[in-house]
């Protein structure tokens, strides 16, 4: 690091770097058909238009790349901009393709090293069945979906996934997940977690008013919250079958 | 560029259309060539709170229907030579309406005009849906009680996902809150939801808040929007939302309540 000689020390620190992880979806692109991609990637947007809407992207091109099947980044791109997802990242590009997306501003993420790609085939080769069909546009769904718009009365959100909603549930909204659900404002609407019958899944939320919670099926409405549970940061699961609640924040 | 705003609420009788004409004569008055457009087909309010029923010869669903051009439709107000209605019809069934034809119509008034603020009918049927479908800005039309929140609440969720904007995924409307019909001496009482209870529900930018008063049905009875009546308070508060839109800052006014306030400063009660 190299600073003025002649500057001012100012102590306040301006910003850090952290190391984070995220899960985000990865756009696998099974054919070169831009048409055909287009029109199912749309079709797929439009079936959950709120889930989709301004979701993050990481783009796959290793399938296609391996069959040596060559694509303009600037075209999948384009359609994935119209389909209203904004990409993040592309991985398993050809050099040329890397190069493109940089002067998108895209950036680029290292394939699995190769012996671990043939042990990642050879696993799923166990778990799924031989016969793929010729084309699939697969969105991997069971990872997070962040929202950030409040969700309004009438209006139900389903995640495959976690959910993380920024901000208000409000009464009269159902928010839905297959894992955990976190809502950083308040909760005023429905929240069911664990879904599918996932008995850990856990619902935190920032400011508890909800009119149910559920995991996986266990539930308790309005009138069954304690008073001293109301109006405040909690986190909801499931012990020995009935629903807990307790301060996300311990008072030892 | 033309903006479409949508003056909607979900609940009925909540001051859309006392809204709706306020607020177009005020963006009239301020120097834009403004419309404003009954969607309540069949009901047929805004012309009389206009004060201009006697002139109504053709109405937005002639147009719709290609029996009118839409010069011949639109009445020129009496008080604003930069304000136009388009009134709706009276007999017609529900169903005069199309998404095709209304977007035909707000096409060929952007190319002329600045403002086209829509009067939406209560509920969220069709014809709710019609007149909000195709908006850049949203005046969600509350009053201070339970219902009318919920209601505006599930209007707001119809905005996010089911306008024009949201379909294609634009940039998404602009929301803004008008708490009408507010009484502060009835919010102290404990009978009316305060300000701060509604924007806690609703989370949404306050755009002004219209006292209950009686001028308005004062202007309503002359047919002239309630904006024009500059001495009264919901005159006043129309006034300051029409500014704050436009963009200037003015402080909010007609929250408290000012015998209250004097009472309690005074000790007494
Ligand atoms: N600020 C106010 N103070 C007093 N009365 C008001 C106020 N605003 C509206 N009103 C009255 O409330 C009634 C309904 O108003 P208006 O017709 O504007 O509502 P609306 O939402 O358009 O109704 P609808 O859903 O039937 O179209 C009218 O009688 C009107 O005079
Ligand atoms: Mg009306």
């Amino acid at each position: 690091m190299s600073t003025d000689a002649n500057e001012t020390p100012n102590t306040q620190l301006a910003l850090e770097f952290k190391s984070s992880t995220f899960s985000v979806p990865v756009l696998v692109l099974l054919t070169d058909d831009l048409i055909l991609f287009k029109q199912q990637l749309l079709n797929k947007t439009k079936q959950a238009p709120d889930f989709f809407k301004n979701s993050p992207l990481v783009l796959d091109l290793q399938p296609l790349n391996r069959l040596g099947y060559d694509i303009k980044i600037v075209e999948v791109v384009g359609i994935i901009r119209q389909a209203g997802l904004l990409i993040v990242g592309l991985r398993g590009g050809s050099l040329i393709q890397n190069e493109q997306a940089l002067e998108l501003h895209i950036p680029i993420y290292s394939s699995l090293s190769e012996g671990a790609i043939s042990a990642e085939d050879k696993k799923q080769k166990k778990a799924t069945p031989s016969s793929k069909p010729d084309v699939e546009i697969k969105v991997d769904v069971r990872v997070t979906t962040l929202i950030t718009q409040p969700i309004r009365s009438g209006q139900r959100i389903y995640a495959e996934g976690d959910l993380i909603i920024m901000a208000q549930v409000s009464a009269g909204a159902e928010i839905i997940a297959e894992g955990n659900i976190h809502v950083y404002n308040t909760l005023r609407g429905r929240a069911l977690a664990g879904v599918q019958g996932n008995v850990d899944a856990r619902i935190f939320c920032f400011d508890l008013q909800a009119e149910l919670i559920s995991i996986a099926g266990n539930y308790k409405v309005s009138e069954d919250l304690d008073k001293s549970v109301r109006n405040k940061p909690v986190q909801i699961y499931l012990q020995n079958q009935s629903l807990i609640i307790k301060d996300i924040v311990q008072h030892h | 560029m033309a903006r479409i705003i949508v003056v909607t609420s979900g609940k009925g009788g909540v001051g859309k259309t006392t809204t709706s004409a306020a607020i177009a004569m005020g963006l009239a008055k301020k120097g834009h060539k403004t419309a404003v457009i009954d969607f309540d087909v069949g009901l047929r309010n805004l012309d009389l709170i206009m004060g201009c029923e006697r002139r109504v010869v053709y109405d937005f669903v002639n147009v719709i229907n290609g029996e009118a051009t839409l010069n011949q439709a639109l009445i020129r107000d009496k008080n604003c030579n930069l304000l136009y209605i388009l009134p709706a019809s009276q007999t017609r069934d529900k169903d005069a309406l199309s998404q095709e034809g209304v977007g035909r119509v707000l096409d060929e008034l952007k190319k002329d005009f600045k403002y086209i603020v829509c009067d939406s009918p209560a509920g969220i049927e069709k014809g709710a849906h019609l007149a909000m479908y195709f908006a850049d800005d949203a005046f969600v039309v509350t009053n201070p009680e339970v219902s009318s929140v919920r209601d505006s609440d599930r209007m707001l969720g119809i905005l996010s996902s089911k306008s024009r904007r949201a379909e294609q995924n634009e940039e998404p409307i602009n929301e803004f809150l008008l708490l009408t019909r507010y009484a502060p001496e009835r919010v102290k009482l404990g009978e009316m939801l305060s300000v701060d209870d509604v924007q806690d529900i609703l989370s949404l930018h306050l755009l002004g808040v219209i006292p209950e008063s009686k001028s308005v049905l004062n202007a309503s009875n002359s047919g002239t929007p309630v904006i024009l009546d500059e001495k009264s308070d919901a005159g006043q508060a129309y006034a300051d939302i029409v500014a704050r839109y436009l963009g200037e800052e003015r402080p909010h006014r007609f929250i408290d309540d000012k015998k209250g306030f004097f009472r309690n400063l005074f000790g007494g009660n």
